[in-house]
């Protein structure tokens, strides 16, 4: 639900603190054919294929977002330091609060993880955006590395003001009947509940070793769930494939449920029990 | 779960020279408008409406228009496919007189909601729009079970000639219903709706947008303000469409790029 102004308008109404926008590209891009989605047992498995109406065209959602409550945060994909900082600059012209720098799609070609995955690209791709916008920089990290703590602290050597963590994970679904992957892409990203764990694990070792803010991703329908990436040493998470779970009160519904467990363990404020896990 | 269900195709039926009807085994409850998630292996997976309602099995009925729908055309009784649905709200019938009003593929789903109307003894009349004479279809299936039938043509070359919205200010004009349901062209339903509005009558319109997830996740079908096509709708009611800004003007197309209607 991060396409159209009027999805993202409705995310917010819903209850949403900030939103992430759908990432965007220089070029416009139909994705991949169906299947792009299915729901699996523990999680939702997708291969999108980084649709996106292009930067050009995208001034159109943006312009009417310039009026909400809520930090709009401008996701951008690209291959490269100089295609990363031509998108986030025309994101910080919009109007964007901020920016992601999506390092970690795993499934399209050439972009996101492929990118990702190489500390020194990482870090001089941060540095080059940073040099390029005032707008605060996040960059989303991949699970689907080696150590996601190297590329955590290459972002944070180019001045990234924060990172999230963690993006889908690669997986494949062979579907028994067809005997053959059941998304046209074959291999997508695994989100949701399966991945929860390993979104905790990452954000607990990012914890550690790096300083800058982290956002939780992965997995976070209930308020326990935000909990647990706080503890974890999060200071916020975001939220995608909850919307299917629980329709798009889940905003409403994890703040509620969150504020509740700080009631029963006596917390006032967040920053209060953030990273409490890791002492 | 929404994942696709391979199923075996276990009839098709050819409707006209573009159109077929496609069966397949499966026994659960479905509403009129609602539609399943058509998978063709390799090639996509594709929404369709309904058209068939039996306990032991579904149909849907589509026009070949394009790669997914044209391998669609070539399959066979014995075929593998997935569905995975029944997905969307469905029509909500109700009242005592009811019209219908469709265009083209549109009395695919209409066709569905008829039967439940006749069903539930409800009077039951049927505007169906077409091109020509050739690419109608569902005229008798709907005649024999008991509704009046009327029928348009572009070309004049049955019933009347002209546009089913046009057919349908007729029989608004000349009679009282207590809802009016229509699924075809966009334009077609935009014209209807403001008909209804006018008139002060209940209606609701069966929308089709690009769909990706099917499940209210990707906000790949989002219309009027962000209500989502696969789940809030297919079926919006004339009060939500009088509000919405895109009804009628612009679909968006697979990279969310706006694209006008004319
Ligand atoms: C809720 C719903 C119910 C539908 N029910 C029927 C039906 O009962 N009978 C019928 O003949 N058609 C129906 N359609 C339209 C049908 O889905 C398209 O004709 C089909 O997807 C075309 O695919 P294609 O690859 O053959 O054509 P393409 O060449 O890919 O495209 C032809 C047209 O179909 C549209 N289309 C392509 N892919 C999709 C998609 N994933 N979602 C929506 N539109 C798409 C394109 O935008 C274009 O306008 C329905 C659409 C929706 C949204
Ligand atoms: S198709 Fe994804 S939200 Fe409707």
């Amino acid at each position: 639900m991060d396409e159209t102004a009027d999805a993202i308008k409705r995310v917010i109404q819903s209850g949403a603190g900030a939103v992430v926008t759908k990432s965007i590209g220089r070029e416009p891009r139909e994705g991949y054919p169906n299947p792009t989605v299915v729901e699996l047992p523990h999680g939702i498995l997708n291969a999108m294929g980084l649709p996106n109406p292009g930067v050009e065209a995208y001034v159109e959602e943006m312009k009417e977002l310039t009026n909400v409550d809520v930090p709009v945060i401008g996701s951008v994909f690209s291959d490269s330091e100089k295609g990363f900082s031509f998108l986030a600059k025309k994101m910080e012209l919009y109007g964007a609060d901020a920016v992601e720098l999506n390092l970690s799609c795993p499934h399209a070609h050439g972009y996101g993880f492929e990118v990702g995955s190489q500390p020194d690209l990482v870090e001089n791709i941060v540095k080059t955006v940073k040099e390029t916008v005032k707008i605060p920089v996040f960059a989303k990290l991949s699970s689907n590395v080696t150590s996601i703590v190297e590329i955590g602290k290459a972002a944070e050597e180019g001045g990234a003001d924060g990172v999230v963590a963690i993006n889908s994970v690669k997986a494949l679904k062979i579907d028994v009947d067809l005997k053959k992957p059941i998304l046209y892409n074959k291999i997508g990203g695994y989100s949701g509940r399966g991945i929860k764990p390993i979104g905790v694990r990452c954000v607990y070792e990012l914890a550690k070793e790096i300083s800058i803010p982290i956002i939780g991703a992965g997995g976070v329908e209930k308020g326990e769930d935000a909990v647990e990436y706080i503890l974890a040493g999060a200071s916020a998470v975001e939220i995608g494939a909850g919307v299917y779970y629980r329709g798009l009160t889940v905003f409403k519904k994890v703040c509620k449920e969150i504020t509740e467990w700080m009631k029963r363990n006596g917390y006032n404020a967040v920053d209060e029990f953030k990273g409490v896990a890791l002492r | 779960m929404m994942y696709p269900r391979v199923v075996r195709i276990h009839k098709v039926v050819e409707e006209t020279k573009d159109v077929k009807t496609v069966f397949f085994p499966f026994d659960e409850r479905v509403e009129p408008g609602q539609f399943f998630m058509v998978l063709i292996p390799d090639v996509d997976e594709i929404p369709m409406s309904v058209s068939y309602l039996l306990d032991e099995s579904k149909g849907f009925t589509f026009k070949r228009v394009g790669d997914a729908t044209n391998k669609l055309f070539e399959k066979k009784a014995g075929d593998l496919i997935g569905v995975r649905g029944p997905l969307g709200n469905g029509f909500n019938i109700h009242g005592e007189k009811i019209l219908f009003v469709a265009g083209g593929t549109g009395v695919a789903s209409v066709a569905p909601a008829v039967e439940k109307a006749l069903s539930q003894n409800r009077e039951t009349v049927v505007a169906l729009g077409a091109k020509n004479r050739e690419e109608l279809f569902f005229v008798e299936r709907l005649k024999e079970r008991g509704a009046e039938v009327h029928v348009a043509t572009d070309d004049g070359s049955i019933g009347y000639h002209g546009l089913v919205s046009d057919l349908m200010l007729e029989l608004v004009e000349g009679d009282s219903f207590d809802l009016v349901v229509t699924c075809g062209p966009e334009q077609m339903m935009k014209k209807v709706v403001e008909v209804c509005s006018k008139k002060g009558l209940d209606v609701q319109a069966s929308l089709e947008r690009h769909i990706k997830c099917g499940m209210g996740v990707c906000g790949q079908c989002c219309v009027c303000g962000g209500l989502r096509v696969c789940v809030d709708g297919p079926v919006f009611d004339g009060e939500t469409l009088s509000k919405c800004r895109d009804f009628g003007l612009f679909k968006r197309d697979a990279s969310g790029k706006k694209v006008y209607i004319h």
